[in-house]
């Protein structure tokens, strides 16, 4: 089995971001940056398919200098090689720059199956795994919370959640998986795990060896983000005094409804 | 760039990170429940030994995580992120119960102990003071004396942590009169008759790890279960003492610098006389110092686990790191308690529990005073 995942850095949830000068981006420095949360779980599933079937991970990110330590992370959580998207020209992309970046790169892995999150907790876009998807001509199943893949490696039966509810889907494979929250409890990355990474191959490729020259980042992306806005201020609190439960209950429910607008 | 690159490579900061992942994950939450129920669940311990973190230090052979005193260093500074001291000693008490089995080369020790201890399904203490004698160590009187091919074991042990739930206690016993020369490590097991746990001892800190009171009678210990030749566990004792020490340090350094972020923190949000106190020179001064000293102990403890690494053997460099955390962890947790004001001395913040663990390490693994008697013997006076 050929098993790729593509993984994205993002700041850890807990970092204050700053925006910048320009307004249109966050300051980078003093920013702690971690393996997006999402992505865990599809590095996680993409272990456990060559645990349960064989073959080979290889894991695929897009970034600067920086990504490198998330991607020796996922090796140490025990993916086999790396691939890595560096270079000046890969930067300032949307989701679709992005995508054709990793399509074309996982073209070098033809993979049986894909992993991803189902989105990056920075931007929030869920676009590149579906893009990918697309670009690479595979079939998909997004959100997916549980995964059978049939021993002879042809198809997988995934569970989608959905609002409210969910769905069961058959694929055919090759197709990409975009992991959601539940799907697996993705492990630590151990210290025998992280020696072994050091060793491990990150092969990075830049858009003329893709034969995207041009078309990636900036230059290849068709929406481009101007402004970031910020987290508004939070408020401070205020205090309900009555003189009864009842009445404290009945005027948080009005105040619900008519000044929050809640209810 | 980090200023602690000239020691701390990308291994000792991916570990640092797993295991501050995992005590994020798995005991901060909990952390509140199990300080105040002065216990934490036993299948913690599996499941820090699935996640790697549990051995760290000890082979890879045995089940254990790898690495070297750096490495636990930073598994310590990681795991303090828990939020419980008690927790994080409690899972390391094999750290101070298992080198003796795994110095001993004894496959049949390492099978029956080291391997179910390092997967997290034993738990292993180290019983050496007792009621009559802790920094005089080789004053211990449980005795062992020989009959066949078992010791017969009386006598008692305090203060042993983890000693509550241990099923391998691993006991410094006197087997001969040479007052150093007598003393031998003997593998005894819960469940062998006449073992019992005659006490759990209530703390000022350190809560969610269990201390116990054990006393032997007549307990029937097979010959297969001593550590090394008979009298040689005086020797082993303090070249074990030398890890136990750097432990020590790391959490006293880890302490202070937890309880200074802490402060950090908080001197910003509170306000007093219309402005925030970290606006007040004292405070400001006050912070300065604690950095300084958590810097200076964060180095000592640094440099020592790297000396360890490379091989050397350094008790009297170890005893001074010890006593610098020490003091560091004692008087930054006490100012972080200050600048909290009314908050510090509340079980809901996070600088009280420090305040409290942090008093426990001038005291455990040979006292200051002790370690000042091993620092000025090594000067020729
Ligand atoms: C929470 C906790 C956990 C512990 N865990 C363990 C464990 O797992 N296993 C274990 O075996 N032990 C354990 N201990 C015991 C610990 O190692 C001893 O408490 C410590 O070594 C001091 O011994 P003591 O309590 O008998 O003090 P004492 O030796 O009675 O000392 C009392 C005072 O006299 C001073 N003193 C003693 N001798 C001298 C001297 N020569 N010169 C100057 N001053 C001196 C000491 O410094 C101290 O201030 C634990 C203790 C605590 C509190």
């Amino acid at each position: 089995m050929k098993i790729a995942v593509i993984i994205k850095q993002t700041p850890d949830t807990e970092t204050v971001v700053k925006i910048n000068d320009a307004g249109n981006d966050i300051v980078g420095t003093g920013v702690k940056y971690v393996m997006s949360p999402y992505c865990e779980f599809a590095v996680e599933e993409a272990l456990r398919t060559k645990e349960k079937l064989g073959g080979e991970v290889v894991v695929v990110s897009l970034g600067p200098d920086r990504v490198l330590e998330t991607i020796r992370t996922a090796l140490a959580m025990g993916c086999d090689r790396a691939i890595h998207l560096k270079d000046p020209a890969y930067e300032g992309g949307d989701g679709q720059a992005t995508a054709k970046a990793l399509a074309a790169a996982l073209k070098t892995v033809s993979p049986d199956i894909v992993f991803a999150g189902k989105q990056a907790i920075d931007g929030d876009q869920s676009q590149v795994a579906v893009r990918v998807a697309e670009l690479a001509g595979l079939a998909q199943a997004t959100i997916v919370t549980a995964l059978e893949i049939a021993a002879d490696g042809k198809t997988a039966k995934a569970t989608r959640r959905s609002e409210g509810g969910g769905e069961v889907v058959e694929l055919k494979l090759p197709a990409l998986i975009s992991c959601e929250k539940g799907l697996n409890e993705p492990r630590y990355a151990s210290l025998p795990g992280i020696m072994k990474a050091k060793k491990k191959e990150v092969k990075e490729l830049k858009p003329a060896e893709l034969g995207l020259e041009g078309q990636v980042g900036a230059a290849g992306a068709k929406a481009k983000r101007v402004k970031l806005l910020p987290l508004a201020e939070r408020k401070a609190g205020r205090r309900i005094e009555a003189e009864t439960p009842e009445a404290a209950a009945a005027e948080l429910v009005r105040l619900l409804r008519e000044e929050a607008k809640v209810l | 760039m980090d200023f602690f690159d000239n020691f701390l490579d990308d291994t000792h900061r991916a570990l640092r990170d797993t295991c501050r992942r995992f005590a994020e994950k798995e005991i901060a939450p909990h952390a509140e429940e199990w300080e105040e129920a002065c216990s934490f669940p036993r299948a913690l311990y599996r499941k820090a030994a699935e996640a790697g973190v549990l051995g760290i230090g000890f082979p890879e052979e045995l089940g254990g995580g790898g690495g070297g005193a750096l490495h636990a260093v930073m598994a310590c500074e990681g795991m303090m992120y828990g939020r419980s001291t008690g927790v994080v000693v409690g899972l390391g008490s094999l750290g101070i119960g298992l080198p003796a089995i795994i110095q001993s080369e004894n496959p049949d020790l390492h099978e029956r102990f080291a391997r179910p201890v390092l997967a997290g399904e034993k738990i292993a203490s180290l019983a050496i003071t007792e009621p009559g004698t802790g920094s005089d160590v080789a004053g211990l009187t449980t005795r062992a004396v020989r009959d066949g091919d078992h010791y017969v074991v009386n006598g008692s042990k305090l203060f042993i942590t983890s000693g509550v739930r241990a099923d391998v206690l691993t006991t410094l016993v006197r087997t001969g009169e040479d007052v150093h020369g007598g003393l031998t490590f003997l593998v005894i097991e819960k469940d062998m008759p006449g073992v019992r746990v005659s006490r759990a001892l209530k703390k000022t800190g350190w809560w969610a790890s269990d201390t116990a009171e054990l006393s032997f009678e007549d307990v029937r210990v097979p010959i297969a279960n001593r550590c090394g030749e008979e009298g040689s566990g005086f020797v082993t004792l303090m070249r074990n003492f030398q890890t136990e020490r750097l432990g020590l340090a790391a959490y006293g350094s880890a302490t202070a610098e937890i309880a200074f972020e802490e402060a950090r923190r908080y001197v910003k949000e509170r306000r007093a006389f219309g402005k925030p106190i970290s606006a007040f020179q004292v405070t400001r001064h006050k912070l300065a110092d604690m950095a300084t000293r958590v810097l200076a102990a964060k180095t000592l403890t640094y440099q020592i686990a790297h000396r360890m690494d490379q091989g050397d053997y350094i008790p009297t460099e170890v005893s001074m790191a010890k006593n610098v955390a020490a003091e560091t962890a004692v008087s930054v947790t006490y100012d972080a308690v200050q600048l909290f004001g009314g908050m510090g001395y509340m079980r809901e913040t996070w600088v009280e529990r420090l305040s409290r663990d942090a008093r426990l390490i001038p005291i455990g693994g040979g006292t200051q005073e002790i370690m000042k008697e091993i620092i000025a013997k090594s000067m020729g006076l």
